[in-house]
């Protein structure tokens, strides 16, 4: 026995059952099919998966402390970073967050910018989720395909964003600059063509048999362990319920759109595969209607804070629908410079914890199939 | 019936893999959408919107100095604390009273401003003696160009930027701009 | 002369002829498969890139066609790293075997009328018997790098190659059957120039069963579960660096111009074509079936490792029997 015991803290605790024919391995953190420093012990009996335990904290950025050490409006660049890929979500629920605890009006131009570009934001997040499953799955090419059609939500994105992944957009009251009439232009063009590379997504993709086999009947979480690990988004649209902010909790202007909320009963990796393709046409659709009826007017209230404004006593509590989930932001204040306290809800990070038990008893590769499925961003778990 | 509803299935399975055969074999005869990089470059309308780091902007009058009134707005609202801007001395009154606060003490910018405030006799000078900006740490959130109240920052276009030291980061605006109205006024001169 | 003949009395016995051939043969195919390897790992890129929309290998040379050998330069500059705990003699002993063998596997093929290395009875026997041999280097590989990756990449390998080994056979049988012959040559030389009188037009199950086991024979796409990048990171060839990644490399794609050489000698009537039958003929046809096997490699995803037993098990194995059966019964009618 030498000083130093084998392996990490996680391995010494991550109690071996004793058997001398399991293998306990390591996925992450640097492992392809984990996106991120996500890291896995995972105890196999030949290709079968006994137990596993996600480790989380290779990223963590304390963005929950670092919002209690600057102010109200130094923390925005954060929001941006939390989920990279469906930053202006994050934006909007700390944009919200805050408009509710200091009553700061919003004016309804900026409400239809805010749906639109979150909207379209989303699609790029599918997008790019889309690809990168496929990627996981071994299918190389669809990803770069995604890429081709998310180049130009990004390019359209970086007109009023001015940047491309990690924007810092939405302002207290509205947001930073109006949107042009050559991207609403470029927009109502882009959408008729998204809608017509879909079909081409789903002859190569979600039709193929190889594709069929490795997500069907793969990771069953139900309506009740979605209950328990508190899953949101897409992983309990996929188990049946219907349950999405946007339409249960309706925020801002949502309550206009006439969208559906895709469910699949079916609670496996296809069933949630499903959910988000459609989501991308509804997506469409909501952005389409929004073109359509967008008023004039000012993109940020008069009464919008200047920068060393502080919020008024209280707290206040925001949740947006994101990509991977329901996106909560609690801010409290206590009148100081800065909040005296930021708490971020991701749905990656509850996603996440019913990985042990759906991965429980599998084969490895559906492990792969099953974590690809719940579009995990380590980011935003691990904050 | 089970065998054929097998064989159906599977020559269904094999149809829906030469359809994806044939979408892919499409794709192969379309041209490609990549930009070479080094030949070709984003063309200038679609930078535009773009964020690059910021850049100070010309006055109407003279368009190597800036609009700016040295608020510090920008300084204190940048949440990565990466901008840093060098005001004038106040103009000096009395040596004599001068001795505790010696020039230098008021170059950081950062002290003088609850000073005693210099008998307005002679106009202090506003505009700053410079502006640095350490974009090592910039996120380009775009609150200092949004809290300017003489718009006086804007986004620049550059990002063809790499260098391997941190030095070449820290930029001084001030020379910045006065390179850029150089050139602007050689231009129109051409 | 006939030199064909494996089945003298005395098989030590051989005429300088042979010999020569058989010297000047080895020296052509070991110029032959590291050109093609490096021209096949280049169509490969190229391929892939034009079919996700993008130029691939662009920069080094015109149109990139210097990028392999830049990388050849590379991995052969590489540091060998052995892994601490794993047994440095196998472990570097695995990649020559798994590269040997293919040089071997060459030696009968029929290219042209003219243009072989050896003719032998049981040609098909020699490339099959050699091929057995890939999938030791696969296991040693995995066995002796220590790494918990390369083991599960290993078993892989052992279960998919040996599985796959038998509908394979029995593909080729159905043929063998038919021709009454082991011999390639003969082979090729009974069908005739026109696709219909290839053996692909009597024979398609066979040649389909074939397509499919080769592409798991030679760990390609959809059936690379030994590799599998997003599962088990690299597989068997993990812990390998440089050229010992490179041999891997090179015999992967070696073996791919072998299983589709076969393939055309078997199934596309070799070296016969419409007009002016020679080894252009057959180049045509491999690098065709090769293009096919890329083709698929960047279309679909992976299978999964039981799927793609019980594809074997459940669907390729019965299906050869019957086709091999059927074979019989009608010769026999």
């Amino acid at each position: 026995m030498s000083v130093f015991p084998k392996g990490d803290f996680y391995t010494r605790h991550f109690q071996p059952s004793g058997k001398e024919e399991t293998l306990v391995v390591n996925m992450g953190p640097q492992h392809p099919s984990t996106h991120g420093v996500l890291r896995i012990i995972v105890e196999l009996d030949g290709e079968y998966i006994l137990r596993c335990e996600p480790v989380l904290g290779y990223v963590h950025r304390m963005h929950e402390k670092m919002g209690e050490n600057r102010s109200w409006v130094q923390y925005w660049p954060n929001t941006g970073r939390v989920d990279y890929l469906h930053a202006l979500a994050w934006n909007w629920a700390y944009a919200g967050a805050v408009e509710k605890l200091a009553g700061i009006e919003v004016p309804e131009r900026a409400e239809y910018i805010r749906v639109i570009t979150c909207e379209l934001n989303r699609v790029s997040s599918h997008l790019l989720w889309w690809g990168a499953y496929l990627l996981d799955l071994g299918a190389f090419t669809p990803i770069m395909y995604a890429f081709d059609d998310r180049e130009e939500i990004m390019d359209m994105l970086q007109m009023p964003t001015g940047s491309r992944l990690t924007y810092c957009y939405y302002r207290f009251g509205g947001v930073s600059a109006d949107l042009s009439d050559e991207f609403l232009k470029r927009l109502s063009r882009f959408i008729p063509y998204l809608r017509s590379r879909l079909p081409m997504y789903r002859d190569l993709v979600t039709e193929n048999v190889i594709l069929r086999k490795r997500v069907e009947d793969v990771g069953h979480i139900d309506e009740d362990m979605c209950r328990r690990y508190g899953c949101t988004g897409p992983v309990v649209r996929g188990a049946g319920v219907a349950y999405d902010v946007r339409k249960a909790e309706p925020y801002s202007v949502y309550d206009r759109f006439d969208f559906r909320i895709p469910t699949y009963p079916e609670a496996d990796a296809f069933a949630r595969y499903m959910v988000r393709m459609d989501e991308i046409e509804e997506s469409l659709k909501i952005i389409e209607q929004a073109i359509a009826t967008i008023p004039d007017g000012p993109y940020l209230s008069k009464s919008a804070p200047k920068p060393k404004w502080s919020a008024p006593k209280g707290e206040a509590c925001f949740a947006v629908e994101g990509a991977r989930g329901k996106i909560t932001y609690y801010v409290a204040s206590d009148g100081g410079r800065t909040p005296y306290r930021v708490k971020l809800r991701s749905p990656s990070y509850c996603n996440l914890s019913c990985f042990a038990e759906a991965a429980k008893g599998v084969i490895l590769a559906d492990a792969v199939s099953i974590l690809g499925s719940l579009d995990l961003v380590i980011p935003e778990i691990d904050r | 019936m089970g065998v054929i509803k097998e064989f159906a299935e599977a020559l269904k399975g094999l149809k829906s893999l030469i359809v994806g055969l044939g979408i892919t074999g499409k794709e192969f005869a379309k041209p490609g959408v990549t930009v070479h990089y080094p030949r070709k470059v984003v063309a200038d309308k679609d930078l535009v919107t773009y964020r690059g780091h910021i850049e100070l902007v010309g006055s109407k009058n003279d368009p190597a100095m800036p609009p700016c009134i040295t608020c510090l707005m920008c300084q204190s609202v940048c949440p990565s604390g990466c901008i840093k801007i060098i005001k004038h001395p106040p103009p000096k009154k009395d040596p004599a009273a001068d001795k505790n606060a010696p020039p230098e003490a008021y170059a950081s910018g950062l002290e003088p401003k609850t000073k005693a405030a210099p008998p307005a006799k002679e106009k202090p000078v506003k505009t700053p003696k410079g502006f640095i900006l350490d974009y090592n740490y910039c996120s380009l959130c775009g609150l200092c160009v949004q809290s300017c109240p003489v718009d006086s920052l804007r986004f620049s276009t550059e990002f063809y930027i790499a260098d391997p030291s941190k030095k070449a980061f820290v930029y001084d605006l001030m020379a910045r701009l006065k390179a850029q109205a150089g050139t602007a006024t050689a231009k129109e001169k051409e | 002369m006939n030199i064909s003949n494996w089945t003298a009395p005395d098989p030590f016995v051989t005429t300088p002829d042979m010999l020569i051939r058989l010297v000047v043969g080895l020296l052509a195919l070991a110029a032959f498969v590291g050109a093609n390897a490096t021209i096949l790992v280049y169509v490969e890129r190229k391929v892939a890139g034009f079919i996700q929309r993008r130029p691939g290998p662009f920069e080094v040379g015109p149109q990139g066609i210097l990028q392999t050998i830049a990388d050849a330069a590379k991995l052969i500059g590489k540091q060998l790293v052995t892994p601490r705990g794993s047994d440095g003699f196998l472990f570097w002993l695995a990649p020559i075997v798994g590269f040997l063998p293919v040089f071997v596997m060459f030696l009968p093929i029929p290219w042209g009328e003219s243009t072989y290395v050896v003719q032998s009875d049981v040609g098909v026997l020699l490339i099959l018997a050699f091929a057995g041999f890939g999938v030791l280097s696969l296991c040693l590989a995995g066995w002796a790098s220590a790494s918990k990756w390369g083991l599960i990449g290993a078993a892989r390998a052992v279960a998919q190659s040996v599985g796959y080994e038998i509908p394979l056979l029995l593909a080729v049988l159905a043929v063998c059957f038919s021709h009454g012959s082991m011999d390639l040559m003969a082979i090729v030389k009974e069908q005739g120039g026109w696709p219909w009188q290839w053996n692909v037009a009597t024979q398609p199950l066979a040649f389909f069963i074939y397509f499919v086991c080769a592409l798991a024979e030679t760990n390609r796409a959809p059936f690379d579960l030994p590799e599998a990048e997003s599962e088990l990171t690299a597989g068997f060839h993990t812990e390998y660096s440089g050229m010992g990644f490179g041999l891997f490399f090179l015999a992967e794609y070696a073996n791919m111009i072998v299983v589709c050489s076969m393939a055309t000698a078997l199934f596309l009537g070799g070296f016969q074509g419409p007009a002016a039958p020679g080894p252009w003929w057959f180049l045509l046809k491999v690098y065709g079936l090769l293009l096919v096997m890329m083709w698929m490699r960047w279309t679909y995803p992976r299978v999964r490792f039981d799927q793609l037993l019980n594809l074997n098990w459940k669907w390729l194995l019965p299906l050869a029997t019957l086709n091999l059966l059927a074979t019989a019964v009608a010769l026999k009618l």
